[in-house]
């Protein structure tokens, strides 16, 4: 009975989504993902540490939508508490990481560009948690919560905010290129980082690794012609990816709609399958991207298109309200906000306590306030770092030319790079 | 035809210099064979090798170049692509990045606009930007500079444009020993390195001996060759500009005149130190080449020379030879004029040593 009314619910709300933004934000509270846990719908476990070893399942509250697929990613998924409490703790995490880049730019300590993912969150989450060891992920230039998930420390990430020598890539990159294991950055050249993912696939499929690389883009890169030509490359060569378009609704401040002749974006592949996923669920995106792993292993590569919504300006400098109004974003944060819809999930199916909620939040607060701390205060590296790492083999040239002449010597900081 | 022609001027030119016991005992190779040599050494060598790019795999290579290696190694090491430069640069790139060490082929260089901004800002850079985390270790290679008669969009140089760029290594191989060492070398390296081959030269022989031939035969990058010894006069040149200054060196010897000709082999690094010994004995210097004269490669030696103590040592400015700064016209008679030819180069010589 409760399944039938929630699928009601669920195909009345999957046809507003399909009017893109408008009904995408109005969606009332009331329509918020549900739980279905049979046996449990009453959350009567006793809260208690450690956490509960049931398994809960949970319909996905939005359908997919399929593009040239019979099948799609499993709608009633699998969820322990020792999931729920670490996506917990990453959504918080990145909420509060991105909260932390926005303090460190107000305080004048991040130089350039700082672009915030916040209310992208379960996006990152959802997708890094379905990764296995051996696949990739590459990605544009927001990217401060995919380097963190992938293995950047919290302090990596704000100190390469800060150009410290503590951050991710010794304050060389900044907020667009940091790199961990298996991710190879942020790229701030919108559209190249989905050729480079090919490459990458290329290379997954050439050292028969049975990894996959997800190349992440957005709906305002979604436009761009080298996007087309690896659709059409990937299929060619059957190469393991997953293109996978970020749709937060805005390219800068071009929307969706003013950018793109079709909006659909899990349909641009053509010949390529695609998934429509609601990225403001978790759950969704990692159903969604485990299946993606098994589909692009086996039979090639396919487009996954996450709608999700930024609450912040494009970049620091844009205030975000020229080109859509307060109202819109307020009632995104209010009924489609991500932490907000996994914590109802946690506290319904009895998989997390207020107080283990409240433990989780205290542990992110304290790992974020020491980040800060660090990259406020660390030094930025030696002026002898400057002319480092410019090639990793023989330099050949005798100096690097500085300012005045060549007289700069050529050196590696590291003894090897990933793979030299 | 004028392919054929040129061709026979290169023989001619190569005749006239290399007369030393050694090279005519030895084979003759073409350009073309030094590099679908190298490759061939290289991709047996080294599984993570493979050639990418249009034409490169069934076709033979556009230029033949790649001529049977698709037969030899198969489908996974030589890949057809698409016309579709932009993507397949960027997939290369990425393949490199990954840890294979991909050979992105250009149909020629012009078509390497269309992907210079993965060339630029995904393989030259990331290894700055990551702090040492990703090496790309990538080689992009085809046709550079002018053809013949294919007019202004397939006529262009691209050494100054690839080698502004720090964290690329640029070649321009004159010759075939030049051709097949650098290429090996580049694919050997851990770095993106642009070679910048030259069509007109693909079809002309020149001698090798066995030292060549050899699979472990390597060119450094970053070393210029002294390809005729002189005192009067240093020219230096890259690419088929070489030819062009071998042939005025020979002009100039009938006129008592011994002019030292250098092959800059690699443009970055610029082996500037195998010049300043060159013109601390000559005191004089010009500069051939085929690409145009602004912020070009003669306009970095010259900088180069302003800022060294070598500066000193020059009796007389030194002087660019250098394409006319137009785009390359389609008529014959325009575009033989469009390129410095070895009258031109001698003259300049003779101009820089006060001589009529």
């Amino acid at each position: 009975m409760y399944r039938n009314v929630l699928t009601v619910l669920s195909a009345q709300l999957q046809q507003q989504v399909n009017r893109a933004l408008k009904r995408f934000v109005s969606c009332t509270a009331a329509q918020l993902p549900r739980p279905l846990a049979p046996g449990h719908e009453e959350a009567s476990v006793v809260r208690q540490e450690p956490y509960v070893e049931e398994v809960r399942l949970v319909r996905i509250f939005l359908e997919f939508k399929l593009y040239k697929l019979e099948l799609g990613p499993d709608t009633l998924v699998a969820l322990t508490a020792q999931e729920a409490a670490l996506y917990m703790k990453q959504l918080l995490a990145i909420r509060r990481l991105e909260a932390a880049s926005a303090q460190l730019y107000k305080e004048r300590l991040v130089r350039g560009f700082c672009h915030l993912s916040t209310g992208q969150e379960a996006c990152a989450v959802g997708l890094c948690s379905a990764l296995r060891k051996e696949d990739n992920l590459i990605a544009g230039y927001r990217i401060h919560g995919l380097a963190y998930l992938m293995g950047a420390t919290a302090k990596g990430v704000l100190s390469e905010l800060t150009g410290k020598a503590s951050g991710c890539a010794q304050g060389k990159g900044g907020s667009m290129h940091m790199y961990a294991p298996n991710f190879y950055g942020g790229n701030g050249i919108v559209g190249a980082q989905v050729s480079l993912g090919a490459g990458i696939a290329l290379a997954n499929k050439y050292r028969d690794t049975g990894g996959v690389c997800f190349a992440l883009y957005g709906d305002g890169a979604a436009n761009q012609g080298q996007i087309f030509e690896c659709f059409n490359m990937a299929k060619l060569w059957k190469l393991p990816m997953v293109f996978v378009c970020e749709n937060n609704n805005y390219g800068m401040g071009t929307s969706a709609w003013r950018s793109s002749s079709n909006t659909d974006y899990y349909t641009r592949g053509d010949f390529l399958p695609g998934i429509w996923v609601d990225g403001q669920d978790v759950l969704a995106v990692r159903s969604a991207t485990r299946f993606a792993v098994q589909y692009a292993q086996q039979r090639g590569p396919l487009v996954m298109e996450l709608c999700t919504y930024r609450y912040a300006g494009h970049s620091m400098s844009d205030p975000g309200t020229s080109y859509r109004t307060r109202e819109e974003v307020n009632q995104v944060r209010q009924r489609q906000d991500p932490i907000n819809r996994f914590r109802k999930v946690c506290l319904d199916m009895s998989l997390l306590t207020e107080k283990q909620l409240r433990i989780i939040d205290q542990s992110v607060r304290e790992e974020m306030e020491q980040a800060i701390q660090a990259a406020r205060h660390d030094e930025e590296l030696p002026l002898s770092h400057l002319a480092n790492d410019v090639y990793s083999g023989n330099c050949a040239e005798l100096k690097l030319r500085g300012v005045h002449g060549h007289n700069l010597e050529h050196a590696r900081s590291k003894a090897t790079s990933m793979h030299n | 035809m004028l392919r054929s022609r040129l061709s026979k001027v290169a023989c001619a030119a190569q005749r006239a210099f290399s007369t030393s016991p050694k090279a005519l005992a030895a084979k003759q190779m073409t350009v073309r064979d030094g590099l679908n040599s190298a490759l061939d050494d290289e991709l047996a060598r080294d599984d993570r090798v493979f050639l990418l790019g249009e034409e490169v795999a069934q076709y033979d290579g556009a230029y033949k170049v790649s001529r049977g290696l698709w037969k030899k190694y198969g489908d996974k090491r030589i890949i057809d692509t698409p016309i579709t430069e932009m993507g397949f640069a960027g997939i290369a790139v990425g393949a490199a990045m990954a840890g294979l060490r991909p050979i992105c082929e250009f149909m020629t260089f012009n078509f390497s606009m269309q992907a210079i901004d993965h060339v630029i800002n995904s393989a030259a850079k990331t290894f700055y930007m990551s702090a040492g985390a990703v090496n790309v270790p990538i080689v992009f290679r085809g046709p550079n500079g002018a053809s013949a008669g294919v007019a202004a969009q397939h006529s262009q140089c691209f050494a100054a444009w690839y080698a502004h760029c720090p964290g690329l290594k640029v070649v321009s191989p004159y010759d075939t020993e030049d051709a097949r060492g650098l290429l090996k070398s580049a694919i050997r390296d851990p770095d993106p390195v642009v070679v910048l081959e030259n069509e007109l030269m693909y079809g002309v022989a020149f001698p090798v001996d066995e030292t060549v031939t050899d699979v472990d035969f390597l060119v450094p990058l970053g070393k210029a060759k002294i390809m005729r010894p002189g005192k009067d006069i240093t020219i230096v040149a890259h690419s088929k500009a070489v030819e062009t200054a071998l042939l005025s060196a020979a002009e100039l010897a009938k006129k008592g005149i011994e002019a030292e000709v250098i092959n800059l082999r690699s443009i970055r690094p610029l082996d500037m130190q195998t010049i300043f010994t060159s013109v601390r004995k000559t005191h004089h210097l010009i500069t051939v080449e085929n690409g145009w004269p602004q912020h070009g490669v003669g306009a970095e030696i010259c900088a180069r020379f302003m800022e060294d103590p070598a500066f000193f040592e020059l009796d007389a400015p030194v002087w660019r030879c250098c394409g006319v700064d137009v785009p390359m016209p389609y008529a014959k008679t325009l575009e033989l004029n469009a390129l410095p030819r070895e009258p031109d180069v001698t003259a300049a010589a003779l101009k820089v040593l006060g001589k009529k």
